[in-house]
């Protein structure tokens, strides 16, 4: 046998091995860390992304002091804590402090206080001059009793400027249909479907307390104070199964990428339209729900609110952030980034979302076309679903230097975005 | 890199579902070949499936994390068969745990489907995803199911 027949018959062989052991290695790495560049993460030229924090459970939202500290509230607890506080310097952050006997899924700091919810009732810790927490077994009660029936039940905050605090209560249903069969108006939206209002300067207010601010909103996880606007936005979760309950109307395809996960901005007393309506991205338009007559070409009553801004189906917009730091580009300032978790109502389609998304603003109302900010935290097109995505955006913080930080509830991982150029 | 990467993945993947196909057929031929009426209700069933049951519980029946809940190796799926039929025909918004996780969505009830639809739906899942219980037939749904008020 010549030596170039055994090329010939060796060197595909040695390839296979080389690449089986290259795949093999990429699937290993449990760890992204730092090893990997911008941790994995795609980002736009001048952009970097390190990996500050791993394996923190499930961490939701978080918030970041001007001293750097960081609080990263969990679903669920972890070595009996849910909320997690770490400081970072020099790209690493160390656990510093843990607190509360409770996980959920808001956290904001606000005037002096840390608050933070769980499914039920929103809690507060004082804090001192250094924005550290006083006392961590004392917590005051701000809210309880807040409705909760197991669908869509986790409690978003938001803090405005004139003592208000704002918390989600989600429709504990997907389109109302098991509480409406008569279709003479859906039930369960006097006390869910909307945002409630409470005031901070109060403690142990009850959930009847609190004033329905908004209203016919299906599950709102990512909500934020707009300054600009002096107003508050909410990304809305848009309900799922258009072609499972009605085959005849809508495709797979349709269903995939129907309804629009939106963008509203509310004022007091906007009713956005669950469960009778959704709002169709492909035709800009404000549709009537297939559960009330519509037929996927009839438009909704006007006297539902629009959105000021629409994405693909089935997203699930788990934050909004808006940016007011100096360190990004110019074009980035005061506008809107908002963590898609990812979708799972998308099959038999491929799953899509998991990504930060841009949605560019002027003078306080989105302004131009979203784009993807930050993407690859599943893994690769194969592992984007929720079962095998390496990680999935959840919550995002902007830090005191302007850097953005993002929590991923799958593995626990703090990504740290800064601008370079 | 990337560009090289990609052609690799989908290699393998295509490979690995090779394997899973061949995993699924095999099954289906381990059923007894004088049931070939039950051959044909797993046939059907896994349309019935894809058309109703996979935008939620996914192709692979393994659901969703904390939201829809997996159909594989579950006492819901091979335990009581009343239960289950039940399940299908009324939907589900119980609290439901398995392997220390909860599962938050409600399941719409289904009972526009067929008593044989859910007979064959139900044996194509018993006998799916590495789950092997037995056949549920279309007396049982009858049964379980109320009888309409006209």
């Amino acid at each position: 046998m010549n030596t170039r027949k055994l090329v010939y018959v060796f060197l595909p062989l040695v390839a296979i091995s080389i690449l089986i052991l290259i795949i093999s290695w990429k699937n290993a790495k449990v760890k992204p860390s730092n090893t990997i560049a911008n941790a994995g993460l795609t980002l736009p030229a001048g952009f970097e992304a390190i990996a500050i924090a791993e394996n923190l459970g499930r961490a939701r939202h978080l918030t970041i002091t001007p001293q750097n500290d960081i609080y990263v509230h969990l679903e669920g607890l972890k070595n009996g804590k849910g909320i997690f506080v770490l400081h970072e310097s020099n790209g690493k952050a160390t656990i510093k402090a843990s607190l509360a006997n409770f996980g959920g899924t808001g956290i904001a700091i606000k005037n002096g206080y840390l608050y933070a919810s769980n499914d039920k009732a929103v809690y507060r810790y004082k804090l001192n001059d250094q924005n550290e927490v006083i006392n961590p077994n004392t917590p005051e009660t701000v809210v309880s009793g807040l409705l909760s029936r197991r669908t869509h039940e986790a409690k978003a905050i938001c803090l405005d400027n004139e003592g208000n605090l704002y918390v989600n209560i989600g429709a504990y249903s997907n389109i109302c249909s098991e509480f409406d069969h008569d279709k003479k108006g859906c039930p369960i939206l006097d006390s869910a479907g909307g945002i409630w209002q409470f005031k901070t300067d109060k403690i142990n207010q009850h959930y009847a307390d609190g004033i329905r601010y908004a209203g016919g909103l299906r599950n709102v996880v990512g909500l934020s104070w707009n300054d600009q606007a002096n107003q508050l936005f909410v990304m809305q979760h848009g309900r799922d199964e258009l072609h499972n309950l009605f085959p005849k109307l809508y495709t797979q395809h349709q269903s995939a990428e129907l309804p629009a996960e939106c963008m509203f901005a509310l004022k007091k007393g906007d009713n956005a339209g669950w469960p009778y309506v959704y709002y169709d991205w492909i035709q800009n338009k404000n549709m009537l729900g297939p559960e009330y007559g519509g037929d996927g070409i009839k438009a909704a009553d006007p006297k539902y609110i629009n959105p000021v801004a629409a994405y693909p189906g089935h997203y699930a917009p788990n934050d909004l952030l808006f940016y007011t730091g100096t360190q990004f580009p110019e074009k980035y300032k005061n506008g809107a980034f908002i963590a898609f978790h990812g979708s799972w109502n998308r099959a038999p389609e491929p799953q899509a979302g998991y990504c930060i998304v841009f949605q560019p603003f002027k003078n306080g109302m989105p302004d131009g076309k979203w784009e993807v900010f930050a993407n690859g935290f599943a893994g690769g097109p194969e592992k984007t679903s929720p079962n095998s995505a390496e990680h999935r955006p959840c919550g995002l913080a902007q830090g005191p230097d302007g850097s953005l930080y993002v929590a991923d509830d799958q593995k626990g991982t703090l990504y740290k975005i800064t601008y370079k150029n | 890199m990337p560009l090289l990467k990609y052609p690799i993945l989908i290699f393998f993947f295509i490979l690995g579902l090779n394997f899973k196909l061949q995993a699924q057929t095999k099954t289906k031929t381990n059923s007894k070949p004088s049931k070939s009426g039950l051959k044909s209700s797993i046939r059907r069933g896994k349309v019935v499936y894809m058309n109703v049951c996979l935008a939620c519980h996914m192709a692979d029946g393994n659901g969703v994390p904390t939201m829809n809940p997996p159909l594989i190796k579950t006492s819901y799926v091979l335990g009581d068969k009343t239960a289950l039929i039940k399940i299908v025909l009324n939907g589900f918004s119980e609290d439901v745990e398995i392997n220390g996780q909860k599962f938050s969505n409600n399941m719409t009830p289904h009972s526009d489907l067929t008593d044989i639809q859910i007979a064959d739906v139900l044996t194509y899942v018993r006998k799916s995803f590495g789950n092997n219980a037995s056949a549920i037939k279309p007396p049982e749904v009858k049964k379980v199911r109320p009888v309409k008020k006209i």
